[in-house]
């Protein structure tokens, strides 16, 4: 593989890729996290195999791929989510800033590894409590007026709201609500944001302010969205992995995976020949 | 129109018709004892009847207010008993427990419920009356807490599974624990509901005599403390009703008619505390 300064963690970001100028881009980039050799189960069966892949920061990183290809998944591991399913059993590594979250204490992982979920889950509080949770929850001591304020603007979403904070958050619309999600993730300063198909429950002009804010986000945080909508993969991100029946057919450069994928199963699904 | 549509019809709305008459019937039952109180105990209510003690046998007047502040005393103690054991215990059959354990803890608070309540008085009379030699408030809000436990418990545990699943995920994905996810986002969501079977839980005991027969008992005066015989509206409605006495035949009716009120009160109230607030709208 290309020879970089982080070799162990460049070797698994590219696969199949056509053009050597894409790759070293690619290869030359810092990683946020790295999954490596990754199988999951859910009982006896397997879902997920053999999965190795870098997360670069400050990117956008999609996972695409047919229903039930283990997108959604995947997506789950990185802040171990799975784990809520009793049967659920994980092998291999999933390193974050070089450091194995499988080996670290769940509730600390999740603060720095947020989740947007797909259909908007705001908490049954005003739209205030629901941004100050995170941080109450984790004791956090400054000012809370500060970082509500600082996390809606950054959620695009304090100009609506700013003059009825201690409104309901179920008053929103579900595109608001679903801004507001983002924005309670935001509050803790996560790492990196990981995005569980966040527009399928949303109208198209809901869905485009969404898609607006990830590219903004990418200054702020690392984000890894799973959806089922190619034409969203190919505007908001940097990097698409190809997922089907629990592998990864191909992971590249969006605009390579796009216009000339390496793979004829890739191809196939981009065009729509199946999914 | 051929005879087996007109015979479909008459059925249809004969059976409409059925339906209605049972669901006016049930109606009319809770009118018809709401009359009967009003008219029969109306008469016999007055401020004396809230403010003074009862009057010996052939003189008039006098009130029950021992048996009202005995029957607040009683139900106070006795939620302050049970209704934490259920709320708690509801808690970790809908959140901690296997499903084994779960469905033994919901069977046996099942048949707890179904417990005669003179069951649970002789119960109550063997544990506690026995060993302090008398009968007390006590003994009584322990039987009205016994059954409050097993209301109280299943619909926690309601409640609480009601939550919807991605409100869970969205605490934990803050970094909450279990406990702190519970405690946050799930009781919270739940509070109204959980509220609101507990007053009914509560106006369901307050109406209860049997089991206070033989441990609370009655008391002619008022009593102070926890330790001593403590007159309660419904063992007051029993007495007075059984007597020979027209006098007190009359204030029977007058304490049920407070029982009633008291009980309609705690309905009125749930259903308040239900309106309000922010509700988890339904997916």
């Amino acid at each position: 593989m290309q020879a970089s300064t982080k070799p162990e963690l460049s070797v698994n970001i590219v696969t199949n890729v056509t053009t050597p100028a894409a790759r070293e881009t690619a290869a030359a980039l810092p990683m946020r996290m790295t999954v490596s050799k990754v199988n999951f189960y859910y009982g006896t069966k397997q879902i997920l195999f053999d999965i190795n892949m870098g997360i670069a920061d400050k990117r956008v990183t999609a996972l695409i791929g047919p229903s039930g290809c283990g997108k959604s998944t995947l997506l789950r591991t990185l802040n171990r989510m799975h784990e809520t399913v009793n049967t659920s059993r994980l092998e291999g590594e999933i390193l974050l800033d070089s450091q194995n979250i499988l080996a670290q204490d769940v509730t600390a992982l999740r603060r720095r590894v947020g989740m947007v979920f797909q259909r908007p889950n705001p908490f049954p509080k005003s739209i205030f409590d629901n941004i100050a949770y995170g941080p109450r929850i984790n004791g956090y001591k400054g000012s809370l007026a500060d970082i509500v304020e600082k996390s809606l603007r950054n959620a695009a979403l304090w100009e609506e709201v700013k003059d009825h904070l201690h409104k309901s958050a179920y008053e929103l619309s579900g595109g608001q609500q679903q801004r507001l999600c983002i924005a309670r993730a935001l509050a803790v300063d996560p790492e990196v944001l990981l995005m569980d198909e966040p527009c399928s429950a949303l109208d198209p002009i809901s869905t485009a302010k969404i898609e607006e804010l990830m590219v903004e986000l990418k200054n702020l945080t690392t984000i890894v969205i799973v959806t089922h909508n190619m034409q969203q993969a190919a505007r908001v991100s940097d990097f698409t992995a190809f997922l089907l029946t629990g592998q990864i057919i191909e992971f590249n450069p969006t605009p390579l995976l796009f216009t000339t994928p390496g793979d004829p199963r890739t191809e196939a699904y981009i065009t729509g020949r199946f999914g | 129109m051929g005879r087996r549509l007109r015979w479909r019809r008459f059925v249809s709305n004969f059976m409409l018709a059925m339906t209605g008459v049972c669901a006016g019937v049930s109606v009319l039952v809770l009118f018809l004892i709401l009359g009967y109180l009003l008219f029969n105990g109306g008469t016999s209510i007055n401020w004396d009847f809230f403010t003074k003690l009862p009057k010996p046998v052939g003189e008039t007047g006098g009130g029950m207010s021992n048996a009202i502040v005995g029957s607040g005393k009683i139900l106070l103690l006795a939620s302050l008993f049970g209704v934490p054991i259920g709320f708690l215990g509801g808690i970790y059959l809908a959140e901690f427990s296997g499903k084994g354990t779960a469905s033994i803890v919901r069977y046996a608070a099942d048949l707890l419920n179904g417990v005669p309540s003179i069951v649970i008085g002789i119960f109550a009379y063997s544990l506690v009356v026995l060993p302090f030699k008398h009968f007390s408030a006590l003994a009584g809000a322990f039987a009205l807490g016994m059954m409050m436990i097993p209301i109280t418990l299943r619909s926690t545990e309601e409640f609480l599974k009601s939550v919807p699943r991605m409100l869970r995920e969205g605490a934990m994905a803050l970094g909450a624990s279990k406990w702190k996810t519970i405690a946050t986002v799930i009781v919270p969501a739940a509070y109204r509901g959980i509220l609101t079977a507990i007053l009914l839980a509560l106006a369901r005991v307050a109406g209860e005599t049997a089991p206070l027969l033989f441990t609370a008992f009655g008391n002619r005066y008022e009593s102070h403390g926890f330790a001593q015989p403590t007159a309660t509206l419904p063992v007051m409605i029993y007495t007075y009703a059984v007597s020979p006495y027209e006098d007190w035949h009359r204030q029977a009716w007058a304490a049920g008619l407070v029982l009633l009120g008291l009980i309609l009160i705690i309905n009125i109230l749930a259903r308040t505390i239900l309106s309000r607030g922010i509700a988890v709208p339904r997916s």
